[in-house]
């Protein structure tokens, strides 16, 4: 299943990446070559094997409800592009 | 100095006969004198490394000092590090300060190792060769034509070059064993939740594990006890007890089952490496180990598996890159699709978005059982594979790579052939297993690494047995040219 430059663009809007319209053939090719590479495991009968998400099938360790941390948001938020008054700033999503 | 290995370090500072001091500006000297050279580190943090050193020299006088007290070493720059900027090699982290440190650093500070800067790697661990990196390559001590492997390729050849005795680094498909092998030292990747993530740069949560670079197994013992054990900040880490690594060190392997599995050596193999590796294992025979073929049948279908399974966590992961709460923001974005974009599209290089495109890909929906689910299946069964062969045998052991360091640039342009590097070592952080590379001789000038491969938890067997090897053999004391 050849992957086309159009749908090259919509995993990349899938991703939120931007994609030169130049650059989109070179990311064809590459991403057909890595996807029929993997097609290699086509070649295994998988029917009845139950998937493995984890080394040992874990579950999440849970801990008492409780909080453990300070709140340190203007220290976090330091590294911020933009804030004001403890908030994120980003452009203007509904008019 | 320089060319002490950590248990001589230890020794010696114990001893009184040097100060860390004194280390620690030796070593920094020679990171100003070599690495502009080979482009190992990305930060030196000469500072706090001399403040450090005066602390652990105190504590070393009042008889507070453990095994890694004073000890210099160099972190992967995937690790957290409070007030020190942590990239990941990624521009898109190019300013970021992490506001907390890694637990695998806070453990190695708490214990008085000094850390004297950070290390170049592939964008976000992406990469086989360090050739991905935003802060341009790294290059090969033994031969400056090579690549040193990679993804954590700065601190293999810091620890080459005898920048500093040890390093951390992280393997998600062989990103320390590779390394490690490609670039003449050891290197060590623990059982899965061996050692803590937290703070370590997400790539492949169900992969990633931390461990220890050195030129000795004696010095992985030492760092491994330093850096394993519960963290109650990862979900994934394991309560299980941490032994004394170094204490079976010297045990007899005199009846060791060492597995040899047949698709190691199959096509594909460089033919130099085949013989250093055949040698190392006659060489463990010599000492008493008992060689037995055992068989991996669906080893050659670990690569593929990886390469869905690990760009769909990649994918998810790199999510939080949005531009809104830290890292690369692009300017004037014009709305927040636009922002979210466009400081995607500047801030990740173009490997790290051809696995993301490839990891949403096989995420998406239509896709997801012919790629995603599928793989997961693929994994159960080389896990498997590894279980039955474990059965039969104590430790497995083979190549650690195909092919010894390949040149800057001959792979560049060619992502399949560049994955084939790991191919070896993959299976590994699929089932989740302990792996361990060590020095097994050299072709045309370039090292050769032995992988050692053994059950959960057994790292203290595969350091065992790496000690062994390097009592009767020398590979890990050849300096490379130049770095004497």
């Amino acid at each position: 299943m050849a992957i086309e430059a159009e749908e090259v663009q919509q995993i990349a809007h899938l991703a939120r990446i931007r994609i030169d319209e130049e650059a989109v053939s070179g990311y064809a090719r590459d991403l057909n070559g890595i996807l029929e590479f993997v097609e290699q495991m086509g070649s295994v009968d998988t029917d009845g094997v139950e998937p493995m998400a984890h080394p040992w099938d874990a579950v999440q360790r849970l801990r008492p409800d409780e909080v453990t941390e300070p709140n340190r948001r203007d220290h976090y938020q330091s590294g911020a592009p933009a804030v004001e008054a403890g908030l994120y700033l980003v452009p203007r999503v509904v008019e | 100095m320089h060319q002490k290995t950590v248990a001589e370090v230890s020794a010696a500072l114990h001893a009184g006969e040097i100060s860390s001091r004194e280390l620690t500006d030796a070593l920094l000297h020679r990171i100003e004198q070599f690495d502009p050279g080979l482009n190992s580190l990305i930060t030196v943090t000469a500072e706090q490394a001399r403040a450090a050193a005066d602390a652990a020299d105190a504590r070393l006088r009042s008889g507070e000092a453990g095994p890694l007290t004073g000890v210099p070493l160099i972190h992967k720059d995937i690790f957290c590090t409070d007030g020190v900027a942590t990239t990941c090699g990624s521009r898109m982290l190019e300013s970021f300060q992490a506001p907390y440190d890694a637990t695998v650093v806070r453990r190695l500070a708490d214990a008085g190792a000094v850390m004297l800067g950070k290390a170049n790697m592939d964008e976000f661990a992406m990469g086989s060769s360090n050739e991905t990196s935003y802060f341009g390559p790294v290059r090969n001590p033994w031969d400056l034509d090579a690549v040193p492997g990679g993804s954590s390729g700065g601190s293999a050849a810091a620890v080459a070059a005898r920048l500093a005795p040890a390093a951390t680094g992280t393997d998600t498909g062989g990103s320390i064993r590779q390394p490690a092998a490609l670039s003449g030292i050891c290197g060590l990747k623990p059982t899965y939740g061996r050692v803590s993530r937290y703070g370590m740069v997400a790539f492949a949560s169900s992969l990633d594990q931390a461990g220890p670079f050195a030129r000795t197994a004696e010095d992985l013992a030492l760092l491994l006890g330093g850096m394993a054990g519960l963290d109650e900040r990862d979900s994934t880490s394991v309560d299980h007890v941490v032994p004394d690594y170094s204490e079976s060190l010297n045990r007899s392997i005199k009846g060791l089952r060492i597995g040899v599995p047949r698709e190691f050596f199959g096509e594909g193999l460089d033919a130099d490496v085949r013989s250093r590796v055949e040698g190392a294992l006659q060489v463990l025979e010599g000492e008493g180990a008992e060689l037995v073929e055992v068989q991996l049948p669906n080893m050659e279908l670990a690569l593929p598996a990886y390469y869905v399974i690990a760009p769909a966590e990649a994918s998810s992961n790199l999510a939080r890159y949005d531009g809104v709460r830290f890292g690369h923001r692009c300017a004037q974005p014009q709305d927040l699709e636009d922002l979210y974009k466009r400081s995607r599209a500047e801030g990740f290089g173009d490997e790290v978005q051809r696995r993301i495109l490839v990891g949403t890909y096989a995420l998406s929906a239509g896709y997801y059982d012919a790629y995603y689910r599928k793989a997961q299946q693929v994994r159960r069964l080389v896990s498997e594979d590894f279980r039955q062969a474990l059965e039969q045998v104590d430790v497995l052991a083979g190549p650690t790579s195909p092919t010894p360091a390949f040149g800057l640039g001959e792979r560049a342009d060619d992502p399949v052939q560049m994955y084939l590097s790991d191919i070896y070592t993959l299976g590994v952080n699929l089932a989740g297993l302990p792996g361990l590379s060590v020095p097994a001789g050299f072709s045309r000038g370039r090292p050769v690494g032995l992988q050692l491969i053994g059950g959960y938890f057994d790292e203290a067997r595969l350091l065992n047995v790496g000690h062994k090897y390097q009592q009767v053999t020398d590979w890990h004391k050849q300096v490379p040219e130049g770095f004497e």
